[in-house]
């Protein structure tokens, strides 16, 4: 088996005996990304150079029997909105094209200390805005199962590197479904933890108070493993829950004795494609055949959860993008032109006499810079968040939908006061063509209808792989109270330890290769 | 004749708190450093960055709404605030809007020479933001270039909103005045207006008399005052602005949106101010990257406890308990905490409370200015002073040479008895003092004549010759003698 199909908990077996060392593996998963990433472009850089040298040091740490941290190691990629000192975070975007972060996030510190291996940094919606990965401003991420087709998103390129065997792990980040939505689409592993699980200090912020990061990995253990190691209280980040870690990846091989499963009533309706809806019905059989329970749920206000989610999600965006304005941060139009073009217009007007409505030279540097820096979904939703804070419509738009989150949220506390894990879709169909849906932004936004409320509400989910359609994965969803990963991780080992949906790659000498 | 209109005023004033920290960081907000060397990724909006409420900061504000009589809300949270401005770099302040931590209170207000009646000024609220930075513009031949100091970014301000409570210029210079004492004495600021600690925006309109009723005028927002005396100036010149405005347009209050004006110190006038760039929706909302701060009981209890004697009750005190007047005890509490100490320690050691407000009023804080030492410095400390007190209240010695050794001992720190000794300072005997009354009253026949048909106000004259000849004579115990024994000559 070659070391790129292992999982990390098999590659640190290996290491810890010696049958590999971290170079090895490391470079094994730089040459699978310099064989096949040109077609799949789920990295924006690749740190070759770098890598090696961390692996390196890491190995001949291990020969000196030196104290090395849990993820030893292990290359592992990171989407580009997570800031790492001195190095360069575009969040898909062209306003910081430039940017590099004078900081590490808290989560790359934890990695850091982990003694992981950075191999790259991925493609992503920009400011992970998106369900496809085609709002990047740098390149269009493909579906590893079939490069004409999307890989998801925002998580796009997260979620394709581990599935076309580029990084044993990488790291996500979910606002509305998007490390679960591409896991889903792309055939392995991501877990949305609760939110205030994992600092956000670092995370370029797109909608504050919905943003989580989490793990996607091959394996539920994988996730387990990284989990432990990015989740914590981080006094620079007050919304990061002060709650012990549990040993996720020592309880995660625990199955779960008399989980009671509830399926959610509405998410078995109209809009699911049939097949999609038999995979998982399946792994849900799966379960009662390991001794799950399945009990009927509903979450009656899920059906707002879309419609609540863009009001809250661009709401937020709004204001953290304003930041990004060419006077601190981002890029800033040329002055010289725009200073022509305003006397150009000036000297119009003038003529109309009607001069007083021209921008000022500073109001014009703030509006050209942004228009031409922010791609067109960005701009779409800052608009809409603008529009739905200004005077006058905030009672309408954002108050309102303040309250509907609230009462989602007291759903899910009614459902799982009767079941343990909330299990359905993740998505309603499989990966569709890259272009497909690029002029309906109300159908893209459908895409996140079973994976949005979890943010709404706050509570964690996974997304494991348990079926194909048409050589396409399906994932099965599941979702558990707050804090509860353990849980979701156990369970989600338990299905992978009964099935092997996980352990199917795509064939990328095939796919990639013909591409290539 | 009462001017033809009523002036109503309201005050709003920011309030820098003297923590070591900036609000959401760990950045100094020392005054003065070089542009941009107090700044790190949290309080210049690095993408990415979160902040942290310093709680100190909140602490101080806790006990400055305590101490203003405020309701405090048990949960409160945080809002941003959009709007664009080069200064500032997140594109929103971090405010409180819809949720402050305190609303409702009051400070009580009186002018110790009664020029209005005493009042109780109304606190809309007290609310804890972020300051902005700032901007310098250089506009010089046509070329606009502008340059950004993000130091004072993400320093705690305190805003303090009060109700549009009072009625002239001097009630509102006497409000910043009771204000800033409040503050000096909580230790929550140094209200140092020159370095921007205490910014004052005032509101102004005047509800003019017709004979349809009062009739208001459209508020005005006065800005850039940079001391209390200018915020009085502002205010005065203001009303009379508005009433002349009025008078040529009639234009009412609703009729003409807000104005707001700049204060020229210089020029003694209030100037109209361009309209900001920015648009007045600054589009509020919760921010999402603080947790709210709720208060307990116990905690509120424990910042009450933690008060100490405010301005207001400690000048009751003083008059309480040493037999002061109101103006007096003004003047002591006015000095500040240090002083009224030393005032208090002083009036007990030396047995009076009148005699030790007096010469604290009249001698100490004429030599504190004179030598610039504050009072913790001053060379004579309570008890020594005391003691010399101690004599003048004997009758030892008169107040002119009780002055003589008290400029003795705050130049060479010497006891008052060594200073008396080496002076030759005695009281004089009392039938000396006949003796040399009977000696003078011999050789000014014309001031004996004239005490003699009741012009006893020429005894007077007598003093200057009598220390001529013995320096130690008390002059009022002379003069009474004086006029005891003229009519016998
Ligand atoms: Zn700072």
């Amino acid at each position: 088996m070659s070391l790129v199909d292992r999982t990390a908990i098999e590659l640190l077996d290996l290491m810890a005996q010696g049958a590999a060392t971290s170079v090895e593996i490391t470079t094994a998963y730089l040459d699978q990304i310099e064989r096949y990433d040109g077609a799949v472009k789920s990295y924006l850089r690749v740190d070759r150079a770098g890598a090696l040298e961390q692996a390196e040091r890491i190995d001949e740490r291990r020969k000196l029997r030196q104290p090395l941290g849990k993820l030893a190691g292990l290359p592992i990629a990171i989407k580009d909105v997570i800031c790492a000192q001195g190095e360069l975070t575009t969040c898909g975007s062209k306003i910081l094209k430039d940017f590099r972060a004078p900081y590490d996030a808290a989560i790359i510190r934890r990695l850091r200390h982990a003694d992981a291996v950075f191999v790259g940094r991925t493609n992503m919606d920009e400011f992970a805005m998106g369900g496809s990965t085609e709002n990047s401003a740098y390149q269009t991420t493909g579906n590893p199962w079939d490069l004409s087709r999307i890989p998801g998103g925002s998580s796009g390129g997260a979620a394709a590197c581990v599935a076309a065997r580029m990084a044993p792990l990488s790291i996500g980040t979910d606002t509305g479904g998007s490390i679960r939505q591409p896991a889903g689409l792309c055939g392995v592993t991501g877990l949305k933890p609760t939110y205030g699980r994992v600092s956000r200090f670092g995370l370029v912020a797109f909608a504050s108070s919905l943003d989580q990061i989490g793990p996607l990995a091959k394996t539920a253990e994988d996730c387990a493993l990284l989990l432990e190691v990015i989740a914590g209280h981080d006094p620079a980040d007050s919304t990061s829950v002060d709650r012990p870690v549990p040993a996720y990846s020592q309880s995660v091989r625990q199955p779960l004795a008399g989980l009671r499963l509830g399926l959610v009533r509405e998410h078995f309706a109209e809009g699911l494609d049939s097949e999609v809806e038999s995979a998982v019905r399946e792994a849900i059989r799966v379960y009662e055949s390991l001794g799950a329970k399945v009990v009927d749920v509903s979450l009656p206000h899920g059906k707002y959860g879309v419609a609540t989610y863009y009001v809250i999600a661009p709401s937020e965006a709004s204001s953290n993008l304003a930041r990004y304005d060419g006077v601190h941060y981002g890029h800033r139009t040329d002055l010289a032109r725009m200073n022509q073009e305003l006397a150009a217009e000036r000297a119009a007007l003038e003529k109309q006499g009607a001069v007083a409505d021209l921008d000022t030279p500073l109001v014009r540097m703030y509006r050209q810079s942004r228009a031409e820096g922010f791609g067109a979904e960005v701009k779409r939703r800052i608009m809409l968040g603008t529009y739905a804070l200004s005077a006058g419509y905030y009672d309408a738009y954002y108050l309102k939908a303040l309250k509907v989150r609230r009462l989602i949220r007291r759903d899910y506390d009614e459902a799982f006061a009767q079941c343990d894990l909330i299990a359905g879709p993740v998505t309603a169909a499989p990966a569709f063509k890259i272009g497909e849906k690029s002029d309906d932004p109300l159908s893209m936004y459908l895409v996140d209808l079973y994976t949005v409320s979890a943010n709404l509400a706050g509570v964690g989910g996974i997304s494991i792989p348990c079926g194909f359609t048409a050589g396409l994965p399906v994932g099965l969803q599941l979702q558990a109270p707050p804090f509860e990963e353990e849980r979701l991780l156990r369970a989600a080992h338990m299905f992978q330890a009964a099935t092997n949906w996980h352990q199917r790659f795509p064939d990328l000498a095939q796919t990639a290769g013909a591409h290539a | 004749m009462s001017a033809p209109y009523d002036i109503v005023i309201g005050l709003e004033i920011h309030v820098q708190l003297l923590t070591q920290s900036k609000l959401f960081c760990g950045c100094s907000t020392r005054f003065g450093s070089p542009p941009n060397t107090q700044t790190c990724p949290v309080c210049i909006g690095m993408p990415g960055v979160m902040p942290v409420m310093n709680r100190r900061a909140f602490e101080l504000s806790l006990r400055t709404a305590v101490a203003l009589n405020c309701q405090i809300a048990t949960y409160t949270k945080w809002d941003r605030k959009n709007y664009y401005y080069p200064d500032l770099p997140k594109g929103y302040q971090i405010s409180q809007y819809d949720l402050p931590f305190s609303h409702d209170g009051w400070l009580d207000i009186s002018d110790p020479k009664d020029k209005f009646q005493p009042k109780r000024v109304g606190i809309i609220r007290a609310h804890l933001e972020e300051d902005a930075g700032k901007s310098m513009h250089d506009e010089a031949a046509g070329q606009s270039d502008s340059r950004i100091d993000l130091n004072r970014t993400g320093t705690p301000l305190l805003e303090i909103v009060s109700q549009p409570d009072m009625r002239s210029a001097l009630e509102a210079k006497t409000f910043l005045n009771e204000l800033k004492l409040l503050l000096t004495y909580l230790g929550v600021s140094d209200c140092n207006m020159q370095e921007g600690s205490l910014r004052v925006d005032a509101n102004i309109n005047l509800h003019v008399h017709t004979p349809d009723g009062k009739v208001p005028t459209p508020i005005v927002e006065i800005k850039n005052m940079n001391s209390f005396r200018a915020v009085e100036r502002a205010l005065e010149y203001e009303a009379g602005r508005q009433y002349q405005v009025w008078q040529e347009t009639g234009r009412r209050l609703g009729e003409v949106p807000k104005q707001t004006r700049g204060w020229d110190d210089q020029a003694n006038v209030t100037r109209g101010q361009r309209h900001k760039e920015e648009s007045s929706d600054y589009r509020y909302f919760p921010e999402p990257d603080l947790v709210p701060v709720t208060v307990s009981e116990s905690q509120l209890a424990e910042v009450r406890a933690g008060l100490g004697e405010l301005p207001a009750a400690l000048r009751t005190r003083l008059e309480a308990t040493y037999g002061i007047k109101p103006y007096d005890s003004d003047v002591l509490v006015n000095q500040g905490p240090p002083l009224v100490d030393y005032f208090v320690e002083l009036a007990t050691l030396s047995g009076d409370g009148r005699l030790a407000s007096n010469w604290i009023q009249q001698d100490v804080l004429r030599e504190l200015n004179d030598r610039q030492l504050t009072i913790e410095t001053f060379p004579v400390r309570p008890a020594a002073f005391a003691d010399l007190l101690s004599r003048v209240k004997r009758g030892d010695l008169d107040t002119s040479r009780a002055r003589e050794v008290f400029i003795d001992m705050v130049s060479s720190g010497r006891p008052a008895e060594e200073i008396i000794r080496e002076r030759g300072i005695t009281q004089v005997d009392e039938s000396e003092l006949i003796a040399l009354c009977r000696e003078l009253l011999a050789k000014n026949p014309k001031i004996l004549t004239d005490i003699k048909e009741g012009r006893t106000k020429a005894a007077g004259a007598l003093i200057g010759q009598a220390k001529k000849v013995n320096p130690n004579v008390n002059p009022s115990r002379l003069l009474e003698i004086c006029l005891e024994v003229a009519p016998s000559l």
